[in-house]
């Protein structure tokens, strides 16, 4: 009798397979960490892959030390459910020179995340790092590899991208030349928050509605999280029920409001609103390429 | 724009969603996974279609929506209404260009299914793109241009379905509202389609009529098609069957990806099942040892499964301590996989740099990694109009029919009867590029019917009895930079400390073994490769080998070094440059060269590409060749 497999039954297989591969043939994987959604269904996915064995590559937060306080407290928990080393990363030239999100614009995104990814990659010699973007999330996106191939400068070329056929991947590289590779790939955002609900996996509770101090700045509504956030004059915190699509440095990430409080409901929520998930990021905004543009920077 | 989302399945969801969202989640947790191609070239209205059906299934939120209203007026195609395309079209510069060049994938989900779209680029010099979307679909859509009819490329498309194995076609005739929804134009494409069709084994396909632009046949029966009495094209990718259903009642085959040891008392064996069934109990066969054993238990975090389907991927235990690792492939014990070392091929080429007959790339299928030759293409086909033609070799985009070999036995089965182990990647050894794509089709009978036969007197005992350390010592360098000379040097020293030695030369093996073979890079290659297996003979033998060749690529060198056991390939790179050594011109061929007398001849109009990593390195401007002989020698010490 035939068991049609669902799709996220077939999903979840494809991204135990890609991270299988990668084990069997990369010399150092290493799994880049954010503590988002994205990343808790990846490293749910690992723990799923390598079962009874934990899984074996670290996890990789490359930390700017501007995410919020509730990702910090999961990030150590769920490296320690899964058994696994947590390396934590911060540009040691972003900490000396200050940067912040407040008074340096790209520059912040530039040198904590994308020189800071670099930087701990080449750091420890990782070749394989495994990332949990997905397809759905924008337009460069969709084109990318699973495998995707960078250069010993850790640059991507969007016209040179190997054929990738079949469930067949080339994960073979000169020395310093490494792989990105994205097991949840075709997974899109309805199908990680049913994910989540299905396998009942720890998120950090800023997805959920609470009552949180907020303020509005240039059309987005942010939290303030610590004493670091500076007002501007006439600027008061006003508590409102929010929630989040997206987690990053907490004064570059948009809330939402909302009085979804769990996750049936946050994907209720989901489901019948009417914007993008990345809408709440201010990274994307600059122009329609900058992600593309990003990406061949190096960035993730 | 008339958009009709009047559309009854969306509607519910839409209020389930609202209304009840556990019920709505309960429903979505059930749907299955279609993943399908779209091909057709820039006009035919691919990207609006596609765009189309994101918009009907409610997968464009109004922040996108907005950018794309912009963009439309901005460049789109359309005049003042929506050009879905721009929607599509991923990339910045393919944005400008307005075409689709590179695969991307695009998501939307139904009722009943979640699809993945993989959106092809339809030109020609895009062939490869499109084998890659199709290499992963249950079904292709292939668009045809109401106005045009079937044209060339839809040949092409359909053929290129056809190769990938793609078993549900739908033919879209696309842009009805452009000829007026005229019944008898569109039955005449239909039938002009159905000869050509069956002309390259397509005995079944699904024609509708659509506008993907007004939304006729997408997600409702148009009005404006009465006569039409099939499914519309959403209903249609919503109940079609899907492959991954069909591969279950096929045998057992699972490769295996990674042997998971936490411990001394476990030892599973992880893989994604390719085709068929498996439980405890089962009786299964590990290829290519042939072992057998029993399935102990499917280990998952969600706890043991008392049945794993194709599609799942899975650890299986076993009832007994059988060898088993990465590479091998679990399969029915009473139907197992052939196993084999030449077969026919059809080859698809996608790197700029054309194959090389006889040179050794890298193969993968599955999960075997092995070293592989093919030969020279026997056809390739014209991907326009399906004509054989003859072909020395593959270019970008070719299509060959060829016999290719590995190194070693392989696991495999006929591409049509099982994609997991027929279909293939070639990998450039030097690039690491994926540079070709295929599909075995059968194993030679040479190849079944030639054993390895095992002998008594092993390698190991030839050289202890020479009390000696096998070698090659592999001279590589320009014509006149002194490689037979220093080999010679070397052997005579070797000689004299009593060592079992014996030197290949170039010119002298030319004169026999070798003497069918000119001087093209094909014939090179095959010169390298027959060198390479008398001088494996010879160390198996227990001698020290020198061979002087210019063996002037890198590829071939590295598969002679892969035939032998680690350590015992020197590469010894006797470096002398170009002006040198045509300034010697010992045997005056520099000069023939250089008068357009000899042809393919080495730094003049054929490249020579120096080791990167050599063992040795002797630099003949700064020693004579005594000098670097002593060098050399003192560098193989010790040789036992």
């Amino acid at each position: 009798m035939t068991k049609t497999l669902t799709h996220l039954e077939r999903l979840e297989a494809e991204a135990i397979h890609i991270m299988r591969e990668v084990v069997a043939e990369a010399e150092k994987p290493v799994m880049l960490y954010s503590v988002g959604k994205d990343s808790a269904v990846m490293l749910h996915l690992a723990r799923k892959a390598f079962y009874p064995s934990p899984p074996p590559f670290p996890l990789l937060h490359v930390d700017t030390t501007w995410k919020f306080k509730e990702m910090y407290a999961l990030r150590e928990k769920a490296a320690r459910d899964a058994g696994m080393e947590l390396i934590v990363h911060q540009n040691p030239e972003a900490i000396a020179r200050g940067i912040n999100p407040f008074d340096h614009g790209s520059l912040h995104t530039d040198m904590w995340k994308t020189g800071g990814l670099k930087q701990a990659l080449d750091k420890h010699g990782f070749d394989v790092a495994f990332g949990g973007a997905r397809r759905d999330e924008e337009k460069s996106r969709a084109k990318e590899r699973i495998f995707s191939f960078r250069t010993a400068t850790h640059g991507w070329d969007p016209k040179n991208q190997r054929p990738e056929l079949w469930n067949l991947y080339n994960a073979r590289k000169a020395k310093s030349e490494s792989i990105r590779v994205f097991p949840i790939s075709n997974w899109t955002e309805l199908d990680i928050w049913q994910y989540i609900h299905l396998e009942n996996i720890e998120i950090v509770p800023l997805y959920f509605s609470a009552p949180r101090p907020t303020v509005t700045r240039d059309g987005m509504l942010l939290m303030i999280d610590d004493e670091r956030f500076p007002l501007q004059d006439g600027e008061v915190p006003v508590k409102r029920s929010i929630r989040f699509r997206t987690l990053g440095c907490y004064p570059l990430t948009g809330a939402v409001e909302s009085t979804a409080s769990t996750l049936p409901e946050v994907i209720q929520e989901m489901l019948l609103t009417t914007t993008s998930e990345r809408q709440g990021r201010a990274i994307d905004h600059d122009q329609a390429a900058s992600m593309e543009k990003k990406k061949q920077e190096g960035y993730f | 724009m008339t958009a009709s989302p009047d559309n009854a399945v969306i509607y519910k969801t839409a209020d389930l969603i609202a209304s009840d969202i556990d019920a709505y989640l309960d429903v979505h947790q059930h749907k299955s996974l279609l993943r399908f191609i779209t091909c057709g070239s820039v006009d035919d209205g691919k990207s609006t279609l596609i765009g189309r059906l994101l918009y009907d299934s409610k997968m464009i939120f109004e922040d996108q929506l907005a950018t794309l209203e912009s963009d439309s007026k901005r460049m789109g195609t359309q005049g003042q209404d929506i050009d879905f395309a721009l929607l599509v079209d991923g990339l910045a510069a393919e944005r400008e260009q307005g075409i689709t060049i590179d695969v991307a994938y695009r998501f939307f989900a139904t009722e009943k299914r979640k699809f993945i779209v993989a959106d092809c680029p339809g030109h020609e010099q895009y062939t490869r793109n499109m084998v890659t979307g199709a290499s992963t679909a249950d079904l292709a859509v292939i668009l045809i241009d109401a106005r045009k009819g079937v044209l060339v490329q839809t040949r092409r498309h359909s053929y290129l379905a056809k190769l990938l194995g793609i078993r549900n076609i739908v033919l879209a005739v696309n842009k009805m509202d452009l000829i007026d929804y005229d019944q008898a134009k569109y039955d005449a494409i239909v039938a002009d389609y159905t000869e050509f069709a069956a002309s390259i084994g397509i005995s079944d396909f699904t024609p509708m009529p659509i506008s993907g632009f007004k939304g006729d046949n997408i997600t409702d029966t148009s009005a404006n098609t009465p006569w039409y009495t099939g499914l519309p094209l959403m209903a249609h990718l919503e109940t079609v069957a899907l492959d991954n259903d069909a591969d279950q009642s096929k045998p057992l085959r699972m490769a295996v990806q990674w042997v998971n040891r936490p411990n001394l008392d476990f030892r599973g064996f992880s893989g994604q099942i390719a085709t068929g069934t498996v439980h405890p109990g089962d009786a299964i066969r590990v290829l290519p040892s042939g072992k057998t054993t029993t399935i102990k238990k499917i280990v998952t975090l969600d706890g043991e499964l008392q049945e794993a389907v194709a599609g799942q991927s899975v650890t299986l235990c076993f009832d007994d301590e059988i060898d088993c690792s990465r590479g091998d492939v679990i399969a029915a014990a009473d139907n197992p996989p052939e196993v084999a070392d030449q077969f026919e091929s059809t080859i698809v080429w996608m790197a700029d740099d054309a194959l090389v007959p006889g040179r050794s790339y890298w193969l993968k299928l599955g999960t075997q990694m092995v070293s592989a030759t093919v030969q020279a293409p026997k056809y390739t086909v014209n991907v326009n109009s399906m004509e054989h033609m003859a072909a020395k070799t593959l270019e970008l985009n070719a299509i060959g029919v060829a016999e290719i070999s590995t190194d070693k036995p392989i696991v495999f089965a006929p591409y049509a009867d099982n994609h997991a182990l027929g279909g293939f990647i070639l990998i450039d050894k030097i690039s690491n590029a994926t540079v070709a794509a295929g599909m075995l089709h059968f194993s030679l009978r040479r190849a079944q019917n030639v054993h390895w036969q095992a002998t008594d007197i092993g390698r190991n005992a030839h050289a202890m009895l020479k009390n000696q350390k096998p070698k090659i010592l592999w001279f590589t360098g320009l014509s006149g930079s002194g490689k037979s000379t220093i080999a010679n040097e070397v052997e005579k020293a070797l000689h004299l400390m009593n060592r079992h030695t014996f030197l290949l030369d170039g010119d002298n093996v030319r004169h026999g073994l070798n003497k069918d073979l000119g001087f093209t890079e094909t014939d090179r290659i095959e010169n390298i490769r027959r060198v390479g297996e008398v001088a494996k003979l010879m160390a198996d033998a227990g001698l020290i080998v020198l061979t002087a060749f210019i063996s002037p690529f890198r590829a071939e060198r590295d598969m002679v070094r892969a035939m032998l056991p680690e350590g015992e390939f020197v590469e010894i790179f006797v470096d002398t440059p170009l002006e040198i050594a045509e300034a010697r011109d010992v045997k005056g061929l520099y000069k023939k060269a250089r008068a357009g007398q000899l042809k393919n001849f080495t730094g003049i109009d054929s490249p020579y590409e120096p080791p990167e990593h050599p063992d040795i390195r002797v630099n003949t401007v700064e020693m004579s060749p005594a000098e670097a002989a002593e060098y050399i020698v003192r560098q193989l010490m010790p040789l036992k």
